[in-house]
């Protein structure tokens, strides 16, 4: 099952490597991360996303994250009502004679061509989980050669 | 002020009184500064013997234990004992010298990266990049290695920072927001407690090194004794219960006592307190103590329900806990039918050994060790059958008595070990019980104790054997030596020539002799038990197997 957990931390070097080094002592694959700067520069957020079949490992990892000096706060929104976001970048062809099917289609999920050059188009989507993953399935049929995901953050 | 200045003083100014260590290039304006210091600087014959002297030192006082060493392989050579600082939550500040700042990533000579080697072996650790920084961070490992759930904290000082030059001011307060352990236990928690223990009828203390570090080991005897429970611990938690106590039952575990494995299998309530249901003490967790509601007492909330499922967690400091408890127990549960069993079990199954006139048993060595020194030494061992036996035969009757390497076994701990321990307790006997296999990992620390004057009496149970490893090799590898019969050095000769006092006894009638004579030398003593070859520490819980199911003839 996949979790997304949200961590606060000190803004310093070697944040990333403790709590990474968390997940990889156990064997997990983090599947995705985003970490930035807050509102306040002394801080980042990361959000975790983790495929972790035992609860109680998971628990676990939770419980040392927070254990951590530079950590502030951990919190699990898997379960939680929260908002989500993800942004990707996809290549896609894009030959005249797929162009209009193409656009379309974009329109429909609200995407956006970003450049165009020769016969590929570089699109833009923003949006929860399901919706990228709907618009990548049809996205198949004009042949994505490039895909490149921010991974996503959360917020409750 | 320089680096090097503003860290002596501020380790002067934390009380530090003795620091273990060795020079190298990179740390030179450190050692420059410590000539002129009133910190007594131990130099250690290896830098592993250095972080496990500042380990014992702790153990032994309570205070945080310091080591230094420079970069690169003085740095990795600190990492066994950072790691056993870290399995056993000790106090302790390591302290390492680096590269130039703007060589680090450079592989640069004697450059390895320690703050990243010692993530996963320390409780915390920083690497200082601006001299600025300096006097606050080593105020905030201190703090960090003392507090909490103490552990190892790791400083890394480029050479430059240690020679640049800033004001310095020294924090008086430290503040570390991501950093509050909790001390006092939740009251409705501590309420629910109350009211299991009121209710119980076979009640057990299950006690580990937590409470020797919180320093609630009378706490521990008040509430044992309020509610008639027994007392088993860890071997980490050996002496934070008087081992001569009525209610004591001794170490459980793998090779604990049978009636303390009996009784925490049949118990109805565990109070675990400072202690973390490691496997050598659970056996098969499946199968662990079936009838008991566990109330789990620790500073960690990461060590509750991790591997045992607890009823009643209840996070803070053991003693302030115990005392909200103590207040709390207004109903004493009737225990008297539960003593009885215990009682009886400890009749029906008692540690033992079979003794032989013409060969020296190993276990009637520390049994011997025990008297001469009227249990008053303070007893560190290596790691193995000596552990183990140290363990079951001598008993600890105050906290800090027995130090010894328990979450990470590292043999090699205990002759450094015991040289920290002498330089914080000079006034008792320290006794290194030793295995032929384990001394040989430090033994290059004869020469420091010696060469400082730090009497310390080490007792090899010589059999010739990495002995814990054979009988694991007898019992389940059908008697196939593989690697664990040892060639050894004439260890009498050996001791001599490091000025220290070597004897050998091989009748068991000069044993007590012997000891005797070692505790009135005023030198360090090696004395050599050539002991019976094939003696196995029993009983004994095979790997996986529930702790009730023990093995070993006579148990």
């Amino acid at each position: 099952m996949k979790h997304t957990i949200s961590v606060i931390v000190e803004n310093k070097f070697g944040v990333l490597a403790r709590i990474a080094g968390l997940f990889s002592a156990r064997g997990y694959n983090i599947s995705s991360l985003a970490v930035s700067e807050t509102h306040d520069p002394a801080i980042s957020c990361m959000t975790i996303v983790v495929d972790a079949d035992d609860e109680k490992i998971l628990e676990q990892i939770k419980k040392q994250l927070n254990r951590l000096v530079d950590v502030l706060t951990v919190a699990d929104f898997t379960k939680k009502e929260h908002v989500e976001r993800e942004l990707i970048l996809a290549k896609v062809t894009c030959a005249p004679k797929t162009k209009a099917k193409l656009e379309s289609l974009l329109d429909k999920y609200e995407a956006k061509i970003v450049q165009r050059k020769n016969n590929t188009a570089i699109l833009e989507f923003m949006g929860a989980q399901l919706d990228i993953r709907q618009l990548l399935h049809e996205l198949n049929q004009f042949g994505i050669k490039e895909l490149i995901r921010t991974g996503k953050i959360a917020m409750a | 002020m320089t680096g090097a200045q503003i860290l002596i003083e501020c380790l002067e100014r934390e009380g530090v009184e003795i620091m273990f260590g060795y020079p190298g290039g990179v740390v030179l304006p450190i050692f420059d500064r410590l000539y002129d210091s009133k910190i007594r600087f131990i130099l250690t014959r290896h830098e592993q013997g250095a972080a496990h002297a500042a380990d014992g030192y702790a153990r032994a006082t309570g205070k945080v234990g310091v080591c230094l060493a420079t970069s690169g392989p003085g740095a990795t050579n600190l990492t066994t004992g950072i790691a056993n600082a870290y399995m056993d939550s000790i106090p302790m500040v390591a302290i390492t010298g680096q590269v130039k700042t703007f060589l680090i990533g450079n592989d640069a000579f004697q450059e390895a990266d320690i703050t990243g080697i010692t993530r996963s072996i320390s409780k915390h650790n920083f690497l200082v990049k601006e001299v600025k920084d300096l006097a606050r961070v080593i105020r905030e490992a201190f703090h960090i290695a003392a507090t909490g759930r103490p552990g190892p904290v790791v400083i890394d000082i480029p050479v430059d920072v240690q020679q640049a030059e800033c004001d310095f001011i020294w924090p008086e307060e430290v503040s570390i927001r991501g950093y509050k352990p909790t001390l006092f236990g939740h009251p409705g928690q501590i309420k629910k407690a109350a009211k299991l223990i009121a209710e119980s009828k076979r009640p057990i203390l299950y006690i580990g090194g937590g409470v020797i570090i919180s320093e609630a080991h009378r706490e521990v005897k008040e509430l044992a004794e309020t509610i008639a429970a027994p007392v088993t611990m860890t071997m980490m938690g050996l002496g934070a219960f008087p081992g001569t106590h009525e209610l004591s039952l001794g170490m459980l575990g793998m090779h604990g006592t049978a009636y303390a494995n009996h009784a925490t299998m049949e118990s109805d309530l565990i109070i675990a307190i400072g202690a973390r249901f490691d496997d050598r003490v659970t056996g098969r967790v499946s199968a662990f103590a079936p009838h008991a509601k566990i109330v789990h007492i620790d500073i960690d909330p990461t060590s509750i329900s991790k591997t045992v499922e607890v009823d009643i967690p209840i996070v803070g400091d053991a003693k302030n806990i115990l005392g909200q408890l103590l207040e709390e127990i207004k109903k004493k549960p009737d225990t008297k039918k539960w003593l009885e069993q215990v009682k009886e079990w400890k009749a029906t199954h008692p540690l033992r050994y079979r003794h032989e006139d013409d060969k020296i048993k190993p276990q009637f060595v520390i049994e011997q060790i025990y008297e001469a020194t009227k249990g008053e030494a303070i007893i560190t061992t290596e790691v193995g059958q000596n552990q183990m036996w140290s363990c079951q035969w001598y008993k600890y009757t105050k906290p800090r008595t027995f130090i010894s390497s328990g979450g990470l076994g590292t043999m090699g701990f205990g002759l450094p070990a015991a040289m920290g321990v002498k330089l914080g307790c000079p006034e008792k006997t320290v006794f290194d019980i030793a295995g032929d296999g384990s001394i040989q990992m430090n033994i290059q620390e004869l020469m420091t104790v010696v060469c400082n004057k730090i009497p310390v009496k080490v007792a090899i149970l010589n059999n010739g054997y990495l002995g814990m490893v054979r009988q694991w090799q007898e019992l389940f590898y059908k008697r196939r030596y593989s690697s664990t019969k040892l060639c050894n050095p004439d260890f009498v000769k050996l001791a001599e020539s490091y000025g220290a006092v070597g004897m050998r006894v091989t009748k068991k009638d000069d044993v007590r002799h012997a000891i005797e004579k070692a505790i009135e030398i005023d030198n360090t003593v090696v004395i050599d038990f050539v002991v019976e070859e094939e003696e196995n520490v029993y009983p004994m819980v095979p790997a996986g197997e529930a702790i009730n199911r023990m093995i070993g003839g006579m148990a």
